[in-house]
C-alpha cells in the first residue's frame, strides 16, 4: 500500500504524503521520492547509511533530508529503499537509510528528479496523523 | 484557481495591477486564446510573487509559454538593479543554461528520408540520453576546471568542433566571471561523467526539416532554406547545475531572515547582487553555464561525427554549421534604456530566450543585420520555430522571448490520458521517428500536454518582440 499519491503540478512532479507520526510522515516521504525514481523491488541486497540533517523549521529540515537522499543517488550512485527514522527534533534529523549501489544491470530506473523545491511545500498535523506535500523538479 | 483579475492592455498584452506588497506590476504576453489556458494556473500567482522582490525593475514579465513552475513561473523574465537588486537561483532554475542549439546541413530531406531511420537508429545509440546516462569524456580535475571556466572554448579546443561554431554561439560559449572555487565538491563530483550527455525528461535531439520560410532576408543570412534538413538539440547542465543551484538555493534559504527580505514562496531566495554570497552564485552559475555550453558542443560534434559515418559523406559535403545556441535559463548583466538612460540589470531569464535585434553589440557579425536567431523548440509532433530578435524586445522585454510551447498538461494527466495509446505509433503516422529509452517520458511528453507552439509564437510576432523566420518539421527525435 503506498503512503502517497501524485499531486497534479504542470511542469513538475508533486506528491502528498501520509505518516501515522512525524517520524512515519519523514520516512515515507523519503521512501515515496525514491518509489519515484526507481522500482524499488529492484533493491535487495540492502546495506545501511546514517545520515544527520538539520534545518530551521521542519519544512526546511524535510527539504534538506530529502536533498541528502537524493544526492546519495545523484552523486554517489546509491538507492535507496527503506528509512527509520533514529531521532526527530524541531532542528535535527538522523535517519538509517537502508539500500544498495545503483547497479544498471539490476535496477530499472524511472525518473530523474533533478532536485527538491522548497515551492508548495507544507508539513501539516490532521486528525488521522500527519500529511506533507513536496515538489520536485523533474 | 488564481483570484488575481488581469486587465487587457493590447490583443497580446494583459497588465497584472500592482496590489499589496508587490515593487512593480505585472504584463503577461498572451492573446485572449492563451489567456483562456492560463486560467486553472498558478502561474499568474508566481507572476505576482516575482514583483515582490527588491530592487525589481519596471514589471515582473512573463512571455507566452508561461506555466506553473517553482518560485518564478517558467517563461519568467525579470530584470534587477546592480545596487537595490536581488539574483535568485531558483529564478534561474535547477538546469543552468537549459538551452537549444540549431545546426544547419547541406542535406535536403528529399535527398536523405530514406536515410532517416539510419541516422535515427546511429544517434540513439552513440548520444547517451536518459535516466542516469554517463558520457564518453571522463575528465580530470584540472580539464574540468577549464570546461567549468572556458566553456564551449575548451570543448573547441579539446578538438570538439570548430572556432566558428563558437561565433554563433550566445557568450562566445564562454560566460565572463566564472570562478570554478564557487563551485561545491558535490556539483564537481556530479559533472565529471555527465559531460556529452543529453539527459531526459524534455530534452531531445531531433532531426528536422525547414518546412516553411516567413523571412527570407533573415532566412538568408541563417542559412536556412525550404526542405533542408536542420537538427535542434535541447540539454543543459546536467546535474553539475541542478547542484550548484540547490547548493545557493540551501545557502540563501538560510540567510534569509538577515536580509530581511519578506518571501511569499521560500523557493525565491535570493541574495544581493553587491554582497559576496549574490557574486558567488553568479560565478558558480556562470560555471554551470559554459558546462552546458560544453555539453551542446560535444553533442553536437557527436552528431556530426554520426552523420559523417552513416551518410559516408565528407565534412565539407555534410556542411554542417551552427545557426545558433540559446541559453534559456539564466541570470546576466545586460544594458537597457531605463528612463532614457542605459543602465546595466541583472536579467533573470527563466524558460526564455534572449532576443536581441539588428546592430546589437551581442549579435555574432553574420547575423548583425538582420538580429539575432531566437530558437523556440516545441512538442515531438510540432517541430520548432526560428524567430529573430526585434527593437521592440529591447524596450519592453530585457531583449527577452518565449522559449518554447510551455506545457498545458501535468506529467500525471499526459500518462493518464495516453493511457492505452502508443505514442510513438500516433507519431510515426505523423512523420515523426521517435526513439526514448523510457516510455513513461514519452507519454509524459507527448504533444497534447503542451500548448500549441502557433499561437505561443504568434503573440511574440505580433506583439513585435521577435518575428517568425522559419517552422521546422520533426522528422525524428531521441529522447531520454
Amino acid at each position: 500500500m503506498k503512503s502517497y499519491k501524485l499531486l497534479n503540478h504542470t511542469a513538475d512532479i508533486g506528491i502528498e504524503v501520509w505518516g501515522k507520526t512525524k517520524k512515519e510522515l519523514f520516512a515515507n516521504t523519503v521512501e515515496s521520492m525514491f518509489d519515484l525514481i526507481v522500482d524499488l523491488t529492484g533493491i535487495n541486497n540492502v546495506n545501511e547509511k546514517v545520515v544527520a540533517i538539520k534545518g530551521a523549521d521542519a519544512e526546511d529540515l524535510l527539504v534538506n533530508f530529502l536533498r541528502e537522499a537524493l544526492y546519495l543517488f545523484n552523486g554517489k550512485r546509491w538507492l535507496v529503499k527503506k528509512c527509520k527514522i533514529l531521532e526527530l527534533t524541531a532542528g535535527q534529523i538522523v535517519a538509517q537509510l537502508q539500500g544498495e549501489p545503483y547497479d544498471s544491470d539490476k535496477h530499472q530506473l524511472k525518473k530523474e528528479i533533478k532536485a527538491v523545491t522548497y515551492h508548495g511545500l507544507s508539513i501539516k498535523k490532521t486528525a488521522r496523523g500527519w500529511k506533507g506535500k513536496v515538489i520536485f523538479d523533474v | 484557481m488564481s483570484e488575481i483579475k488581469l486587465e487587457r492592455i493590447d490583443d497580446n498584452r494583459l497588465l497584472l495591477p500592482q496590489t499589496g506588497k508587490m515593487k512593480v506590476p505585472g504584463i503577461i504576453y498572451a492573446n485572449e486564446k492563451i489567456y483562456q489556458l492560463l486560467k486553472g494556473d498558478e502561474s499568474t500567482k508566481q507572476v505576482a510573487n516575482v514583483a515582490h522582490l527588491p530592487g525589481i525593475v519596471n514589471y515582473s514579465l512573463a512571455m507566452p509559454d508561461v506555466h506553473w513552475g517553482y518560485g518564478f513561473p517558467i517563461g519568467g523574465v525579470a530584470a534587477f538593479d546592480l545596487e537595490s537588486g536581488i539574483v535568485s537561483p531558483g529564478g534561474v532554475g535547477y538546469d543552468i543554461n537549459c538551452g537549444c542549439r540549431l545546426i544547419a546541413t547541406n542535406l535536403s530531406f528529399a535527398d536523405v528520408k530514406d536515410r532517416i531511420s539510419d541516422l535515427t537508429t546511429a544517434l540513439y545509440q552513440h548520444i547517451p540520453s536518459g535516466v542516469g546516462s554517463t558520457g564518453s569524456v571522463k575528465l580530470s580535475g584540472k580539464d574540468q576546471k577549464k570546461v567549468l571556466e572556458e566553456g564551449a572554448k575548451w570543448a573547441v579546443k579539446a578538438g570538439f568542433g570548430l572556432t566558428e561554431d563558437l561565433e554563433a554561439t550566445e557568450d562566445s560559449g564562454a560566460m565572463t566571471g566564472a570562478d570554478s572555487d564557487h563551485v561545491s565538491a558535490r556539483a564537481l563530483e556530479r559533472g565529471k561523467q555527465q559531460l556529452g550527455t543529453l539527459g531526459s525528461g524534455n530534452h531531445f535531439l531531433e532531426i528536422e526539416v525547414v518546412q516553411e520560410i516567413f523571412d527570407e532576408a533573415a532566412a538568408q543570412a541563417f542559412g536556412l532554406r525550404k526542405g533542408q534538413i536542420v537538427i535542434m538539440i535541447h540539454s543543459g547542465s546536467r546535474g553539475l547545475g541542478y547542484q550548484i543551484c540547490d547548493d545557493y538555493l540551501a545557502l540563501m534559504v538560510k540567510h534569509m531572515q538577515e536580509t530581511k527580505i519578506e518571501l511569499p514562496d521560500r523557493q525565491l531566495a535570493c541574495a544581493y547582487l553587491n554582497t559576496t554570497r549574490g557574486q558567488n552564485y553568479l560565478a558558480a552559475m556562470a560555471c554551470g553555464a559554459n558546462y552546458a555550453w560544453a555539453n551542446r558542443q560535444l553533442l553536437m560534434h557527436h552528431t556530426r561525427e554520426i552523420f559523417e559515418k552513416t551518410l559516408r559523406m565528407a565534412p565539407r559535403e555534410l556542411g554542417m554549421r551552427l545557426v545558433y545556441d540559446v541559453c534559456h535559463n539564466i541570470a546576466k548583466i545586460e544594458e537597457f534604456k531605463i528612463q532614457g538612460k542605459m543602465k546595466k540589470l541583472c536579467v533573470h531569464r527563466k524558460g526564455a530566450t534572449r532576443a536581441f535585434p539588428a546592430g546589437h553589440d551581442a549579435v555574432p557579425e553574420r547575423y548583425k543585420s538582420v538580429g539575432q536567431p531566437v530558437l523556440i523548440p516545441g512538442d515531438m509532433g510540432t517541430g520548432s520555430f526560428v524567430l529573430v530578435g526585434q527593437e521592440k524586445a529591447m524596450e519592453e522585454t530585457f531583449g527577452s522571448a518565449c522559449h518554447g510551447a510551455g506545457r498545458v498538461m501535468s506529467r500525471t494527466q499526459a500518462t493518464k490520458v495516453s493511457q492505452g495509446r502508443s505514442i510513438s505509433r500516433e507519431l510515426a503516422d505523423q512523420g515523426v521517428l521517435v526513439m526514448a529509452s523510457s516510455k513513461g517520458t514519452l507519454r509524459e511528453e507527448m504533444p497534447e500536454a503542451y500548448k500549441n507552439l502557433q499561437d505561443v509564437v504568434q503573440v511574440m510576432h505580433e506583439a513585435g518582440i521577435a518575428k517568425k523566420v522559419a517552422r521546422l518539421k520533426a522528422v525524428a527525435c531521441i529522447k531520454g
